[in-house]
């Protein structure tokens, strides 16, 4: 089966066959990746997207960090930042933290597991699945944890000189979450979700 | 057939910008919006109105990047003596005691990569408008690099979230977020959308043209 496929960034037509496990199409001429097809993306995924939910449970329960100087001791989880920021009149700061290191992050991994979820067993999510999965394609280059990791690391180095920094047990579910999150991305193939998608229904 | 390149555009074919799906454009462009038949997302031939959605976010996001940088983003106070920073003082805060990898990234995420990206888009925006022949290649990779590094930038912003969520040891010492901050938020959300906004495959359509 050949599927006409346009380069999203020159606009180039291809039909491309099915490509072999593992392999990656590029566009001849401007290089950008056409399709890659990824060895069991279906499985890999959900078992990322499961693992990824659970670490994300635990990064947001615990505190991630604590402060401590003098016999004065202060945890942080995840939402205490935006809290604060919000108490500050910094509203729209607070919304963009929120959004990029909490809601789209938690809404990426669960999107990608309603969908993914009933595709395994060849139904259809049941409500609007075309519209969930471009929500959730939408908004995974604003879901920024990886950064926020980096962030994590910048304040440690900042504050170790003013305090102790004690780390905390979701700073470990955060950074193992992070290479869950990547892959997740890199395992999920989005070519065979609306191939899937258009079988099933 | 130009140059033996076909593209969707040539062979009245739209390409779905969210599911990828490529199908047939209606022949008569009426008011009524195109639907991708596959996910239900509206079809373009090229994104809408790129290139001015684009100049505005730049220019809007040069502009917030004066105060994202004159105005202090913390602002510390210990033991009754307040201290603000800007997001240069504090380079030079870790530059000045010998932490300069952390010196490095702040510099980087927060001071180059904007900038870049800024200076990058404009100048794609113009090898468009003039409609440059000079290597489509380069450019087009010049766009993906500006789509991958915006995100970096909201590495300060996530500091100062944390810091504001940390330090407050009551008469020892605060920090709270500065007005630099917002500024500085807006520079990377304008930023992010500006490179969304530009559509790449008009760097190979002009290509096209002049060849006729």
């Amino acid at each position: 089966m050949n599927s006409l496929i346009a380069c999203h960034e020159c606009d180039l037509l291809y039909k491309l066959p099915v490509l072999p496990e593992g392999s990656a199409a590029k566009c001849s001429r401007c290089g950008a990746v056409l399709q890659r097809h990824k060895r069991n993306s279906l499985d890999r995924t959900l078992a990322w997207a499961i693992a990824g939910l659970i670490l994300f449970a635990v990064a947001n329960i615990y505190p991630f960090l604590a402060l401590k100087s003098e016999g004065l001791v202060r945890e942080t989880t995840l939402i205490t930042g935006v809290e604060q920021l919000y108490k500050q009149d910094m509203r729209s700061v607070a919304v963009l933290v929120f959004l990029t290191s909490i809601l789209f992050p938690f809404l990426q991994l669960a999107g990608t597991l309603y969908m993914l979820l009933p595709l395994k067993f060849k139904r259809l999510p049941w409500w609007k699945p075309a519209l969930v999965f471009r929500f959730i394609r939408t908004i995974q280059p604003w879901s920024m944890m990886e950064v926020f990791m980096i962030g994590i690391l910048v304040s440690a180095v900042k504050l170790a000189k003013m305090a102790s920094i004690i780390p905390g047990l979701a700073l470990y579910s955060f950074v193992i979450l992070i290479f869950v999150l990547a892959a997740v991305a890199a395992s999920l193939d989005p070519h065979l979700v609306w191939d899937r998608l258009e079988i099933e229904r | 057939m130009k140059q033996g390149f076909p593209t969707a555009l040539d062979n009245s074919l739209v390409s779905c910008h969210s599911c990828h799906l490529v199908s047939k454009a209606p022949a008569v462009h009426g008011k009524g919006e195109m639907i991708c038949p596959r996910c239900g997302s509206v079809l373009h031939q090229r994104k809408p109105r790129s290139l001015s959605r684009t100049w505005a976010l730049v220019i809007a996001a040069f502009i917030f990047y004066i105060p994202a940088n004159v105005l202090p983003i913390t602002k510390v106070t210990s033991l009754g003596h307040a201290q603000s920073d800007t997001i240069m003082s504090g380079v030079i805060y870790f530059l000045q005691t010998g932490m300069w990898p952390i010196a490095l990234v702040i510099f980087i995420a927060s001071i180059f990569v904007p900038l870049a990206k800024l200076f990058i888009l404009t100048f794609l925006l113009i090898s468009v408008q003039r409609k440059w022949q000079w290597r489509p290649k380069d450019r087009t990779r010049l766009y993906r690099i500006t789509e991958a590094i915006g995100r970096w930038s909201m590495t300060d912003i996530f500091v100062v979230t944390i810091l504001v969520a940390l330090v407050k040891l009551g008469a020892l010492a605060t920090i709270d977020a500065g007005p630099g901050a917002i500024y500085f938020a807006a520079v990377v959300v304008t930023t992010i959308f500006a490179a969304m906004s530009f559509d790449p495959r008009l760097i190979w359509d002009s290509m096209e043209t002049n060849h006729e």
